[in-house]
């Protein structure tokens, strides 16, 4: 066997490239990670704030897979607030703001103490691709480094473009040749590729804010944590500023919506529905007389300040007198104006589960540059790809997600099935077994399953079998504590008194009765932390609906289980529509379940398909 | 892809028989046959045949391009005379085409269904059209057929998804501005969808009897002239009469089409106690039919009608009118026929009157997810009513809803879904 320089050569140090190189180390590959600059690991480019409604799922489940992200967090965050706190857990999401120097040092300090990992300062400049596989990567000094896998994760650098009004200029570094002969050789492989673009809004003096006029958002009195192996925030929590648009505000916008550059007709990307910028929420919702903003300190030492909900691609002078119109912001110096970014995307449709190109063996893409947007979109595939691109070295089979075990399978699929639209990102809605994906159960779901891909490390699995232990020792005793109904009507619980006797675990899911209803009837706690007596709570309250669930999940797996060779030919296939033949041909399902959630199938699509591979198993049998 | 062929008409001599074939090679069929000057598609025009040895037949021949035909590809269609040589031949000369073969059951509709000619609630609609008998089967089956109910279940889903985006948005953009209390609005929905899958739960609870048939059981005392009155409606003599009570033991069944609607009409034996082994198994097979039956028609003496095999909207028929009973109510007799057609107008009406008004849900497997919709939909408004918004259950029992519909148009499931409607189909359709 030839000699490899490394197993795994990640290219890209932001989260995804983090990730990406520290859960290919997990794995035990010799693992290089290269980075323009070795401060760059872990920037947060945009909003200073990791985890949300959906996007706090997907760190809690890097974590649970003993990644990168939820523990840099946890030493970061300085405003702790877990969303949603008056919903049931299923749709509870963490979310800090995080000190932008704190976590880039947490990062930093976490991959540089990571075994089998190398930081290489460098640029690379080309792909040593030949025929269908990649064999190493070229630097810009000339220097080669062979590697079995290369993971791409350089974000938005392909054609990035920056718009500030009616100014734009080519993002990154204008005429700096390597960078482009990669972007050049990527370009060359013909993937299917599609525009994008994204808003940031301007950035604020905080010393120029009149915080005393404005309303604030403290952190959780009860700070909920992203990794399973913190207990406390370390940093100091500050509040966040709220203050509102005005008709003064909407005014000056509309007046000058010609020179913004998407108004303007500058920008053909296309942006986040969900994002909108200020220029767009004030057309396409004239009739709202003021938009909320939120001001979030960029750091506990940093006068910066990020006005989450301001987004703009207005030329600097009118977001200057925009501002300024806003209260509590009539004196603010402007520290760097907003911009808006476009950039080309690879459809993820020429994916495969693994991340990895079907066109080119051991080439693997995660993060922005396959359409989505977010740091923990980002950090989930680079957790992905990182781990299939030491699978593969290793030429093992590779580690799959699925929709039923986390939203990490949820996205993924959705990316390399449906392809995106528009920059992806997470939402609870997206997955259908929300009422099973909690974040307060990620580790439940995947610490087992990261421990048989080899990823958890033995403290984490320890601490997690400790815990487990204690769960199932505790829901085993809950199953044979017997409660009766005239008992729980007594402690408050809304029964019918000549309803069954029931076990302690079937009484927690009945609405108003809690762990604590149960110990006043008289179930011994005296071993139970109050960490586990809420999980077990938690488990319980579901109960009903995940039975349900599961009888559905049962019935779609009929679908999922109906395999799609690779050799399949979608183009063969008569009856069909020619759109529909190429998005199949493009994201090659490699289930009929898959095939079904491909946008635009039909039901006739999809017995076409069934009855093709009938035929061609009654061919071969 | 193979081209398939299959006769369309039913067999046995005939004035026509129609051959049709579909797929890639349908015109391969004419070239085979002799036909050397190809019509122009949907125009019909008239053809010699011939075999290899001589002429064959004289055929009016068809042709539909792939984007005007039923099956979405080409299609030939030869209108040869109906006689069973004939067919034979042609048949036999089809099946030694290349790449040819004869169609499988269902197979012309199911290609009708991959190609995007139909949907699956059409594929059944046409399943029912075929085997129409009665003008309210054929009602039925045409609505279906022009796609009605496909269009009523895409308004429900979009009313559901916007149910469901509204509920999602309360979960999904808590942390940001959005509209105060989306719920009230929520609720109007789901309000009124159970509403229309109840009246729709009804109407495919009628159009499954509509496609079965509905039962009318005459009941009574023995030798009140039940079998009389069946041979009369029936037109001949269906059971045997006699002046000896207790002829008739077995069920005697005749199907009726009753002012559209398919009847099966039901001689019983009289009820009454008796020693005779054989005639007791009779009047207990009478008891237990007479109670599955939409409507029992009690035959008898005034005022002695009402057992307990009695329900509201059962008719009550003085026997015998011919001997003098006729009270002025509703009587009848079997031998001269009097009063007979005001009986069978009472039948059609009761049965009419359960006619639950418009819809267009028409199968069983419609009742069931509709019913599965339903209990989602309920459980959601409840609570929704009861206060305590849990915004996720809601939401689950939403999507539970959604996932109902689809499985109606076959959005999931396929296989099941082919099983079962595939099942009902016969080669040539």
């Amino acid at each position: 066997m030839k000699h490899q320089d490394f197993d795994v050569v990640v290219i890209g140090g932001g989260h995804a490239g983090c990730d990406a190189a520290h859960a290919a180390a997990r794995l035990g590959a010799r693992t290089a990670l290269v980075t323009l600059r070795r401060s760059d690991l872990g920037v947060m480019s945009c909003n200073p704030a990791i985890g949300g409604l959906g996007k706090g799922h997907l760190v809690r489940e890097i974590d649970a897979l003993d990644g990168l992200m939820g523990r840099a967090a946890d030493m970061a965050g300085i405003q702790f607030r877990l969303l949603n706190r008056k919903k049931g857990p299923a749709v509870q999401g963490p979310r800090t703001q995080a000190d932008r120097k704190l976590y880039r040092c947490a990062m930093t300090s976490l991959i540089v103490d990571t075994p089998n990992l190398t930081v290489i300062e460098g640029e690379v400049s080309d792909l040593d691709i030949e025929g269908a596989s990649i064999s190493g990567v070229y630097l810009s000094d000339g220097s080669h480094i062979s590697a079995s896998s290369i993971i791409l994760t350089t974000g938005t650098f392909l054609r990035g473009v920056v718009h500030i009004g009616d100014v734009s200029y080519s993002a990154g570094r204008m005429g700096d040749n390597p960078s482009i002969a990669l972007a050049d050789r990527i370009r060359e492989l013909g993937l299917p590729m599609g525009r994008l673009k994204t808003g940031t809004p301007p950035r604020l003096d905080g010393r120029t804010i009149k915080w005393d006029q404005l309303g604030r958002q403290p952190a959780d009195a009860e700070p909920v944590m992203f990794s399973f192996l913190s207990k406390a925030p370390i940093a100091q929590q500050i509040s966040c500023g709220i203050t509102y648009t005005n008709e003064a505000t909407h005014e000056i916008i509309r007046a000058n919506l010609d020179r913004s550059s998407m108004y303007g007709g500058y920008i053909e990307g296309v942006g986040p529905r969900y994002c909108p910028s200020i220029e767009d929420k004030i057309v396409r919702f004239a009739d709202k007389e003021a938009h909320q903003i939120f001001l979030e300190p960029e750091g506990l030492d940093d006068h910066t300040v990020y006005p989450n909900g301001i987004s703009t691609s207005l030329p600097e002078d009118v977001q200057w007198d925009y501002v300024r119109s806003i209260i509590g912001l009539d004196q603010v110096e402007i520290l760097q104006p907003g911009y808006a970014i476009e950039y080309d995307y690879i459809d993820p449709r020429v994916l495969g589960t693994d991340l990895q190109l079907r066109g080119v063996k051991g080439f693997f893409l995660a993060g922005q540059i396959n359409g989505t947007t977010g740091y923990e979109e980002a950090a989930a595939q680079g957790l992905v790809a990182g781990l299939n691109a030491a699978l593969y070295a290793r030429s093992e089979p590779a580690a799959v997600f699925s929709r039923r075990d986390s939203y990490i399978g949820v996205m993924i699929d959705d990316l390399v099935t449906q392809g995106v639209t528009e920059p992806y990102r997470m939402f609870t809605s997206r997955a259908e077994y929300r009422l099973s994906l909690r974040a307060d159960n990620a580790d439940q779901r995947l610490t087992p399953i990261g421990r048989d891909i080899g990823c958890v490390g033995e403290s984490r699995w320890r601490q997690f079998e400790s815990k487990l232990n204690e769960l199932n020792r505790t829901t085993g005793r809950l199953s044979r504590f017997s409660v009766t109904s005239r008992q729980l009507q007594a402690e408050g619980v809304r029964v019918n008194v000549d309803g069954p006797r029931r076990t302690g675990l079937e009484a927690l899911s009945l609405p108003h009765c809690s762990f604590e209803t149960l110990v006043d009837i008289g179930f011994d706690n005296t071993d139970v932390s109050r960490e586990t007596s809420d999980q077990v709570e938690r488990d319980a309250l579901y109960a009903q609906y995940l039975d349900r669930q599961e009888s559905d999940a049962q019935n779609l797996q009929k679908d999922e289980d109906v395999s799609i060779p690779a050799s399949f030919d979608f183009s063969a296939l008569s009856g069909l529509s020619n759109e529909l033949k190429s998005k199949l041909r493009i994201a090659h399902p490699t289930s009929l379940g898959q095939a079904g959630r491909i946008q635009g199938m039909t039901p006739a699509a999809l017995t076409l398909i069934l009855s093709h591979l009938k035929r061609v198993e009654r061919r071969s049998a | 892809m193979d081209t398939i062929f299959a006769p369309a008409t039913a067999p046995g001599r005939a004035g026509v028989a129609i051959i049709r074939v579909s797929g890639p090679a349908a015109d391969d069929s004419l070239d085979v046959l002799g036909v050397t000057k190809l019509p122009v598609f949907r125009q019909a025009a008239v053809r010699k045949i011939f075999t290899t040895d001589g002429l064959l037949d004289e055929a009016l021949v068809l042709r539909f391009a792939a984007n005007h035909s039923f099956t979405g590809e080409p299609v030939t269609e030869l209108h040869v005379h109906g006689s069973e040589a004939v067919l034979a031949k042609v048949i036999s000369i089809l099946a030694d085409i290349p790449g040819y073969r004869m169609a499988e059951a269902g197979e012309f509709t199911h290609r009708a269904l991959h190609n995007n000619r139909m949907d699956l609630t059409q594929v059944e609609a046409l399943a029912d059209l075929i085997d129409a008998q009665t003008e309210a089967q054929r009602k039925l089956a045409a609505s279906g057929f022009s796609g009605e109910f496909t269009k009523q279940i895409e308004t429900w889903r979009s009313n559901l998804l916007r149910a469901a985006a509204l509920t999602e948005a309360t979960i999904d953009f808590a942390d940001e501005d959005i509209p105060e209390d989306v719920m009230p609005e929520v609720t109007q929905i789901l309000d009124l969808l159970i509403d229309e899958f109840r009246s729709e739960i009804d109407h495919a609870q009628y159009a499954e009897r509509v496609r079965d048939g509905f039962v009318v059981a005459i009941v009574g005392a023995p030798n009140v002239g039940k079998s009389t009155l069946l041979n009369r409606i029936a037109g001949r003599q269906a059971a045997i009469t006699s002046d000896i009570a207790g002829t008739t033991r077995d069920i005697i069944e005749v199907k009726l089409d009753l002012g559209g609607l398919p009847v099966t009409l039901l001689d019983t034996a009289g009820l009454r106690e008796t020693d005779d082994v054989v005639e007791t198994i009779g009047v207990d097979l009478a008891i237990e039919r007479a109670r599955l039956a939409d409507i029992r028609l009690f035959l008898g003496d005034a005022g002695v009608f009402k057992d307990d095999l009695y329900i509201d909207g059962d008719l009550e028929v003085i026997a015998k009118a011919d001997l003098g009973q006729n009270t002025g109510s509703l009587a009848i007799s079997g031998l001269t026929g009097e009063g007979m057609d005001a009986v069978l107008d009472q039948i059609v009406d009761r049965l009419h009157g359960r006619y639950p008004g418009e819809g267009t849900a028409t199968r069983y497997r419609h009742q069931r997810a509709l019913c599965d919709g339903s209990k989602g939909l309920a459980e959601a408004v409840y609570l929704l009513k009861s206060g305590e918004v849990e915004a996720e259950l809601i939401a689950q029992n939403i999507r539970s809803a959604i996932s109902a519909l689809d499985s109606l148009v076959g959005r999931i499931g396929v296989e099941d879904l082919l099983g079962e409607i595939f099942s009902s189909f016969c080669i040539g359709k």
